[in-house]
């Protein structure tokens, strides 16, 4: 589904004005309502729109709201950045354009087709790549092969041609080493190939799972806290790759940070969420002089500050 | 479940292939002419089937992490298909018999396998448990599978190859050997092939797997698929080449829960480790008699020698678990890698 990138739809707009649409589109259509698990709900080719946007999406876990009415909107080739307290539903968010969660409502619109849960399973041929918030490696395969294994949902030769060694498997084979091996340089991973990756110091595990998800040059990269836990010059290295990343690849990226510092240089806009609501959503500028995001995240003084009454 | 690949960097090592390659050319070439028929008999002959069967189990548990108590299952449903392939259809030579009695062993593998779908470690193991039950149950009741026999115990086809009799001891060796062998080497090949990662891949996290697009259902079954095929045939090589009957009884839970130490003994994910493993289990039991008859004469009757060889492999297998898990092959790699380094700095 090519995107026409030059037109803003109807689509798009309502994204970047909730209190207008508050509720989705009014004028669509009954066929969209989130039904089909997996399946595409409707498509809206014409109307030109951001490679994701997400409209009213609402999830809770028993009666925990993780999210509550989130419309987000990314745009093609940008670096978006969803930041929050913890327990924000940040990476409940992630987890929903991933289609791990289904939401309670709202859909996922991806490239112009709408789910009402995203395809898990068919979320790679889609072009959507992710990390996760805890190492999700395979620990028992080198670090060539972790990546390699990111090429995976493209194989077609079946186990007995690549048993025997014949048919499609070898060409398969050779090209999914080789790419995987191009990645390894561009994120600077050559020297600790053949390493098994759970031998690897933390910083670098995470390296391979960027690199994982990079080597099927997705169109759109989630990142789910790519650098927690890492050290100050980890952070500015990791930061480095991921915009590196975009501007090789044209990838689009979606990440997830706590610190603020981080996400501040590196994206191009960013989503705030405080209590499974967006409060914010600006370029980092007027982010950081949002009174909001200020109080989601150092705390408002009380009004009645010296206890009076109590 | 962990994962043993060992990191042999630091050692020079020859080519892969050159330890296999001797050891075939010593098993083809030396061993049928020096051993005894006891060795053929009552050693090579089980080892050789327990290594294959612990090589599909492997297969299954060690690379794609799904545990699996019903291997004796798949060995008898692999023994009788073989038997029956033989009995039924006339002119079919044995070794399409024995490859059509994989292909059942691995529907029958897919069927009790479609639990994993949605189960995991001991619950997973213990619906497979139903495979044990059902199949032995099966080959009980009706007796078809056993040709109406009176005693449920069939005679063995005797072994051929396009006329040329192998019925011998080192006619059978020879012929459970090769059989072994090749098996073996394709097993070699699917795990280091993007297939083989796959499993790994699917056992290491599941989730990652699916997110990447592992078509984790059917990968799966074929995990089960191909791992079952192994097993049957080598259930195949335990009752025409070794035991030389075809029966229920020498397929029961004991020879699954053999199978399951096998690889643990081994090393789980690995191929040499199911021949490490199945060496243990084979020649620990007569060392044992030998020994116990050793030391403590008439006292160390059948009866004994059965209820020691539990107790030390029981012990045996929690020390494995405790100071090994990566099995009897990490252990070798170690002790080579010393001995590599001792030999250097000399």
């Amino acid at each position: 589904m090519p995107l026409p990138s030059y037109t803003l739809g109807v689509m798009e707009a309502s994204a970047y004005a909730p209190e207008v649409f508050a509720h989705g589109l009014p004028s669509s259509p009954p066929e969209q309502q989130p039904a089909a698990n997996g399946e595409p709900i409707g498509s809206v080719a014409g109307v030109a729109s951001a490679l994701l946007s997400l409209q009213g999406i609402s999830l809770s876990f028993g009666g925990v709201v993780a999210l509550a009415d989130i419309d987000l909107s990314v745009r093609s080739g940008e670096i978006r950045a969803i930041i929050g307290p913890n327990g924000a539903g940040k990476s409940s968010l992630i987890n929903v354009i991933s289609g791990v969660y289904r939401p309670d409502r709202g859909h996922v619109k991806l490239d112009g087709a709408v789910y009402a849960q995203v395809p898990t399973q068919r979320l790679a041929h889609l072009g959507v790549a992710r990390t996760f918030q805890n190492l999700a490696l395979f620990k028992g395969l080198s670090v060539l092969d972790n990546v390699a294994s990111g090429l995976a949902y493209k194989v077609r030769s079946n186990f007995a041609g690549q048993v025997l060694g014949i048919g499609r498997s070898r060409g398969e084979q050779r090209d999914s080493l080789s790419r995987a091996e191009q990645i390894l340089e561009f994120l600077d991973l050559t020297s600790v190939r053949d390493r098994l990756v759970g031998t690897l110091p933390y910083g670098l595990q995470k390296r391979v799972e960027l690199a994982r998800a990079l080597v099927a040059q997705p169109r759109l990269l989630l990142l789910d806290e790519p650098m927690a836990g890492m050290t100050a010059s980890e952070k500015s290295e990791m930061a480095a790759f991921v915009r590196a990343a975009r501007d090789r690849f044209a990838t689009t990226v979606v990440l997830i940070e706590h610190d603020v510092g981080v996400v501040m240089g590196l994206s191009d806009r960013i989503a705030v969420l405080d209590y499974g609501r967006k409060i914010a959503d600006a370029t980092p500028d007027e982010v950081r002089n949002d009174q909001r995001v200020i109080d989601a995240y150092l705390g408002v003084a009380s009004d009645n500050e010296d206890g009076a009454g109590i | 479940m962990t994962a043993i690949t060992s990191d042999f960097s630091s050692a020079p090592v020859l080519p892969k292939w050159v330890v296999p390659v001797l050891l075939l050319a010593f098993a083809y070439g030396v061993v049928p002419l020096i051993g005894s028929s006891y060795l053929f008999e009552a050693i090579l002959l089980p080892f050789l089937a327990l290594s294959l069967a612990g090589v599909g189990l492997n297969i299954l548990t060690g690379y794609a992490g799904q545990v699996s108590l019903g291997s004796a299952a798949f060995m008898a449903a692999g023994a009788f298909a073989a038997y029956n392939f033989n009995l039924r259809i006339e002119g079919l030579p044995l070794i399409g018999s024995i490859f059509l009695a994989g292909i059942v062993a691995a529907a029958i593998g897919i069927a009790f396998g479609l639990p994993s779908l949605r189960l995991k470690g001991f619950y997973l193991a213990v619906s497979t448990l139903a495979a044990q039950f059902f199949v032995q149950w099966a080959l009980t009741k009706f007796s078809w599978f056993s040709n109406n026999s009176a005693s449920g115990v069939m005679d063995a086809p005797r072994l051929s190859i396009s006329g040329f009799a192998l019925d011998g001891a080192i006619g059978r060796y020879l012929f459970a050997l090769t059989i072994v062998s090749v098996l073996t080497f394709l097993a070699h090949r699917l795990v280091s092939s993007q297939t083989g990662r796959n499993f790994i891949a699917i056992r290491d996290n599941e989730t990652a797997a699916r997110i990447i697009g592992i078509p984790v259902l059917k990968t799966k079954l074929l995990a089960f698929a191909i791992s079952s095929f192994i097993i049957g045939v080598a259930g195949v090589i335990w009752a025409f080449a070794y035991l030389r009957t075809v029966e229920p009884d020498g397929f029961d839970l004991d020879r699954s829960f053999q199978i399951l130490f096998i690889i643990i003994i081994g090393g789980l994910a690995s191929i040499r480790g199911a021949f490490f493993g199945a060496a243990l289990i084979v020649v620990f039991p007569l060392v044992l008699s030998r020994l116990g008859g050793f030391l403590l004469g008439d006292l160390f009757d059948s009866g004994v020698l059965d209820m020691s060889q539990r107790i030390v492999l029981g012990a045996l297998i929690i020390l494995f678990l405790i100071l090994e898990p990566d099995g009897l092959v990490a252990l070798w790699d170690r002790i080579r890698r010393r001995l590599l380094f001792a030999w250097q700095s000399t």
